[in-house]
């Protein structure tokens, strides 16, 4: 449990930050709040030669506005968002999500960004800046570029993040209209990552769901889209039947992993009974 | 009102200290950290060990080349199985079930083959902990592969693959209980052939893993010729008879002190590899050396428990009067036999009866051998696993018969009045009231209330159905009388001993051969003793867990503390108050005959005014200028206490369990339990055991499994997979006692360390199984994860195995062994 040891820089500023990462070479890693990156250096599962601690990147933390989107720094700590109030007035789905992150200790250390470039399918904001249709902020020794969400996450593990590159801040829009949320999540104890999760947005107009967002968390690789149920229910009738119907096509399209928690089916079956429920509490059934 | 003084209501006896909720006066340092955890331990020149171990379950080694981590920085030296081959001896079994047991031999550090993954196979000695640690991938081990032995099924077969090549099959052992031949029952064959109704089920009893909150660790520090060793284990003198005689150091050579030690769980009632290891090393070097485990070593390489295959028949005739009871186990050994691991399942062959009145019955249990690590014991050792399967049993039997599985119960259980009531396997059960603590557990449950919503849910057809489960149970605890534990064929007694100190400032120095690991026996004890000899709590001081302060102890397991220990301490105390009496007499120049004593003091009988409290004789003694001329001056005493019988605490605990029939998952509603723990010394002591007990057997009935892939790689390596429940996942508990003093000890106390961990697991799987029985579940494996749950209701079985990937989050690093699967292109960048 004592990581290989390794060059330690802690820069103030981005561009410190991009330089230190082209400076460490091959092998360096970049590192926000830890939960994740330590305890896989721990295991000696990685073992960087540099790390870059973004932990003193002041410009990287905090929530602000900008026109239609929220702005939230990469390095905006799970405790910040959950008591941020531009996110709970714009992005409740968010703060949902982050509430069933983890522990307290792990919020407060963990951050939005660190979440979402670690990309862990079992992870619950990825699903959630999917479904928000989110765009990732990303500096590098090139400058600056905008990665939408669908593109953002490209494998397990795996981001749109080249070498050298640091995901800045996030780009989430704002919900305009009548929109109710929910993060359904579904694991074995409190502190446990989702066996499967749903992120549901939908906005109603006259009695009828016009508009649902649904991000699927853990069923397979990266965050999914439930794209034939979001289909399904657009125009539906705001009722409970019509919601299980569109539910049945949860699963479809999602590859999810056989592990000790579930086997494939299994989290398929869950993908339905979740999004149903995710769906009709924040169409508000 | 008027208020007068009256100065003999002054001297009213202080308040009795047992039966107080005393706060623990231990608790402050040891939630704190801010105390001697071995791992807090800094020596001069302390060298660091780190342990290389193996990633293969089963294979010879061919090669151990440790040529470059003796060259990386810090590194002192690395030692092999080879090296340490002619002293490291055999990691002591203790308790030999059966004259045939076949025990392969357990060196501390693999020579010739490895037989589970983590054995360790050779060790580092450095500078520095982090260098240590840095040379452990440096050594390179080649292995020669063999085919995991892993399932118990499997491994009994004639044509199976061995654990160990050089003895002749997978059976350590094969032990037989059988009350016909013991005289205490009648032939189970004949009953079996009789009887109108026979129910045969096969339960799985997972494997679990101790957890305890303080990982291993061992410091050792040669002096001359004599060696100290610290460790966190629970049982510092029995350690130090074991390692003298593995080592050969010479048993006052060598003293073994257990520091403050953070939970054990039965996990830290071993002699551990790691430890004999350490002392070896030491030896050889001549300087203090230290060892603490990661938690991942910790799940991987510490002895596991539980593990049964319990294939168990039950016979009765139609009314629901039992007849009798077969059992047949497979216990999973694991490897290697370590202190107790034979002895675990066998101990349980005397709790299968539980409650009831069977007049027949045979248990048959086969140790099996298999390429994981050892088992041992692990709370309750033995007994939830028994408890565990006539619990389900009683209630498969219900349902076959049709009948209220309470009012079944009833039918067979021992009534009041029927003790002391000697089973049939056997026990003399010494007191109890099984309808009265039921009763009681019905009402804090709010029984009815629950019931008639179990039926309202089932008629409406809710997604979400309630069960309730009961478990009616009884244990066996304090171990133990040391001429049961011979007959056993254990290897040591079960006596415990104490020692008072009385201090000339009148303060009292307690020592207890019983060394806690987390129970409070310091407040206990202390309460105890306040009581015994009349001084105030705050004066008792209780010395315990190094040999050198308390040089003889048999420590702590079984539910034994109190009952035993706390008895040897009582005992003392009489001892003392008998020498003071004497002392007393003479000082006060009165006949011993005529003193009382009482609150303290000695009076004399019709002559008020004359008192000498037993702390001012204490300074009398200590400047001894005048005392009888046929005694010693002193009033310190000694005590050894052997009981004659274990202490059978019971109680019935019922479960009220929500199933959601569309995930499968499943929560607790509500948890009554009383408890029948005999005398109360202190209730909030009591209270924290059963809520904790409480979250293991819950814990095993809904979260805990430790699983072995296909190769026999641990993939619940880390707490992300092997799911430890908090708080937060536990319901609230409605706890509740009768109280019938246990005969076997002056205190009346029968242990209450384990009853919670026995007994909530059968009354957990039995609520969960109420809830959707009418679904068509007959049954369904531990832990009852959701996935197993819903395959059960909506496919049929018992839910079956589970994936043994581990999960992917945490980067999928499920083990130090398993590489992690990200890829060159992830976030952590790949495997190493
Ligand atoms: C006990 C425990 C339980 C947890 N349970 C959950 C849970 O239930 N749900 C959940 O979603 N998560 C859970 N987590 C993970 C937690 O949310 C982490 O905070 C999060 O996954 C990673 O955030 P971090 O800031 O700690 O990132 P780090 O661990 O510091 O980094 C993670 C990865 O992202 C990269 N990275 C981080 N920031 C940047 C950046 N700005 N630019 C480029 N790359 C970057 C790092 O190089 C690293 O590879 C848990 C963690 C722990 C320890």
């Amino acid at each position: 449990m004592i990581p290989a040891p390794f060059e330690y820089a802690r820069p103030t500023t981005v561009d410190e930050a991009l330089q230190a990462v082209a400076a460490g070479g091959e092998d360096v890693k970049i590192m926000a709040g830890g939960q994740s990156l330590i305890p896989v250096m721990r295991l000696r599962l990685a073992a960087p030669s540099t790390v870059v601690d973004l932990g003193r990147v002041a410009e990287m933390r905090g929530v602000r506005e900008d026109g239609d989107a929220l702005v939230i720094g990469a390095m905006t700590t799970h405790a910040e968002v959950l008591t941020d109030p531009l996110i709970a007035q714009h992005a409740k789905l968010i703060a949902e999500a982050t509430e069933t992150v983890a522990d307290r200790q792990t919020r407060r250390r963990g951050t939005f960004g660190g979440a979402l470039a670690h990309a862990d399918p079992a992870g619950d904001l990825p699903a959630v800046a999917l479904a928000l249709d989110a765009e990732m902020v990303i500096a590098g020794p090139n400058g600056r570029r905008t990665v939408p969400a669908s593109e953002f996450f490209v494998d397990y593990l795996t981001t749109a993040l080249d070498e050298g590159e640091i995901l800045v801040e996030i780009r989430v829009p704002k919900l305009a209209g009548e929109w109710g949320v929910r993060y359904e999540k579904f694991n074995r104890v409190a502190q446990a990552w989702s066996i499967v999760a749903v992120a549901a947005a939908v906005r109603r107009e006259n009695g009828h769901i016009a508009e649902a967002r649904i991000g699927l968390t853990n069923m397979g690789p990266t965050p999914l889209r439930a794209s034939a149920t979001e289909a399904a229910l657009s125009g539906a009738a705001a009722s409970a039947d019509a919601v299980a119907a569109a539910a049945r096509s949860a699963a479809e399209g999602t590859s999810p992993s056989s592990d000790l928690n579930a086997q494939a089916d299994y989290r398929e079956h869950l993908a339905q009974v979740l999004t149903r429920r995710a769906v009709a509490a924040a169409a508000g059934l | 009102m008027t208020v007068t003084e009256d100065p003999a209501a002054a001297e009213v006896a202080p308040e009795r200290e047992i039966g107080k909720a005393r706060r623990r006066k231990e608790d402050a340092r040891l939630i704190t950290g801010r105390t001697t955890w071995t791992d807090n331990m800094v020596l001069p020149g302390m060298l660091h060990l780190a342990v290389v171990r193996s990633p293969v379950a089963h294979g010879k080694i061919t090669n151990v080349d440790v040529s470059a981590a003796l060259e990386a920085p810090g590194v002192v030296a690395v030692y092999t199985g080879r090296d340490l081959a002619d002293e490291q001896g055999s990691i002591p079994c203790a308790w030999p079930v059966t004259a045939d047991m076949v025990n392969p031999g357990h060196p501390s550090i693999a020579v010739e083959e490895v037989n589970h993954v983590g054995e360790a196979v050779a060790v580092i000695v450095a500078r520095s902990r982090s260098a240590a640690a840095d040379a452990i991938e440096l050594v390179d081990v080649d292995y020669d592969l063999l085919p995991p032995v892993l399932d118990m099924e499997q491994a009994v077969k004639g044509e199976a693959d061995l654990c160990h090549d050089h003895i002749e099959s997978n059976t350590a052992y094969h032990f037989v209980f059988d009350a016909g031949e013991a005289g205490t029952g009648g032939d189970t064959e004949q009953a079996f052939a009789d009887a109108d109704v026979v129910v045969s089920r096969r339960f799985v009893n997972q494997r679990l893993i101790p957890a305890f909150m303080e990982p291993r660790s061992v410091v050792v520090q040669p002096q001359g010729d004599n060696f100290t060793m610290w460790s966190a284990t629970q049982i510092p003198h029995v350690l130090r008879v074991m390692l003298a005689m593995v080592t050969g150091v010479p048993e006052h050579k060598l003293r073994v002190v257990a520091p403050d030690v953070g939970g054990g769980f039965g996990g830290k009632l071993q002699v551990n590899p790691e430890e004999v290891i350490a002392l070896l090393i030491a030896r050889r070097l001549g300087k203090p050396v230290k060892w603490t485990e990661t938690r991942s070593e910790s799940l991987m390489a510490a002895h596991h428990g539980r593990d049964q295959i319990q294939y168990i028949d039950v016979a009765s005739d139609r009314e629901g009067n039992v007849k009798g009871l077969r059992v047949r186990i497979l216990a999973d050994m694991g490897a290697y036999l370590r202190l107790i691991t034979p002895g675990v399942p066998a101990l349980g062959a005397f709790m299968f009866p539980g409650i009831y009145k069977f007049p027949a019955y045979r248990f048959e249990c086969d140790g099996i051998f298999t390429n994981k690590v050892p088992t041992d014991a692990y709370r309750g050792a033995g007994r939830p696993e028994a408890t565990f399967a006539v619990e389900r049993i009683m209630d498969e039997l219900a349902v076959e018969l049709g009948m209220d599985p309470l009012e079944l119960r009833r039918k067979n259980w021992i009534q009041a009045q029927e003790f002391p009531f000697t089973t049939v396997a056997g026990l003399e059960y010494d007191s109890g009231d099984y309808d009265a603590a039921t009763q009681q557990a019905l009402e804090l449950l709010g029984y009815q209330e629950l019931r008639e919503e179990q039926r309202r849910r089932r008629e409406s057809n809710d997604p979400v159905q309630l069960g309730i489960g009961f478990s009616t149970f009884t244990e066996m605890c304090g171990l133990a009388p040391s001429r049961v534990l011979g007959s056993l064929s254990y290897g040591a007694g079960g006596w415990e001993t104490a020692s008072i100190r009385m201090l000339p400032t009148g303060k009292v120095e307690v020592v207890t051969g019983s060394t806690p690991h987390g129970q409070g026996h310091e407040t206990a004890w202390s309460q105890l003793v306040a009581d015994q000899l009349g001084v105030p709590f705050e004066d008792v001081e209780v010395l315990h867990g190094d040999t050198a302060v308390s040089h003889k102890g048999m420590d702590t397991y079984g539910s034994r503390s109190l009952v035993v220990g706390g008895t040897a301490v009582v005992k003392a105390a009489d001892k003392v108050i008998e020498k003071a009496r004497k002392v007393a007499a003479h000082l006060l120049e009165a006949n011993e005959d005529d003193l009382e004593f009482s609150a303290g003091k000695f009076t004399v009988r019709g002559t008020p005014g004359t008192a000498l409290s037993i702390q001012e004789i204490a300074l009398a003694v200590f400047a001894a200028h005048n005392y009888p001329e046929d005694i010693e001056p002193s009033i310190d005493a000694d005590a050894t206490f052997d009981p004659v019988n274990f202490s059978f605490p019971h109680g019935t605990h019922v479960c009220a369990m929500e199933v959601d029939t569309e995930t499968g998952f499943v929560k607790i509603r509500k948890y009554a339990c009383v408890d029948d723990v005999g005398t109360i010394v202190n209730p909030l002591i009591v209270e924290g055991q059963v809520h904790g007990g409480l979250a293991q057997g819950i814990a095993q009935a809904l979260y805990e499994e430790a699983v072995y892939d296909a190769d026999g790689n641990l993939t619940t390596g880390t707490f992300v997979d092997y799911l430890v429940p908090s708080a937060a996942d536990l319901p609230h508990f409605d706890t509740g006692n009768t109280v019938h003093v246990a005969p076997g000890n002056p205190i009346g106390a029968k242990g209450v360390g384990e009853a919670g961990c026995i007994a909530s697991t059968p009354a957990v799987v039995n609520a969960a199984l109420d809830a959707v029985r009418h679904l068509g579940v007959r049954d369904i494996r531990m832990p009852l994860t959701p996935e197993r749950v819903w395959r059960a209701i909506h496919q049929g079985g018992d839910g079956g195995d589970r994936a043994t990937a581990g999960t992917n989050a945490y980067g999928g690093a499920s083990t130090e062994s398993t590489a992690g699967v990200s890829t060159p292109a992830s976030s952590l960048g790949g495997d190493l």
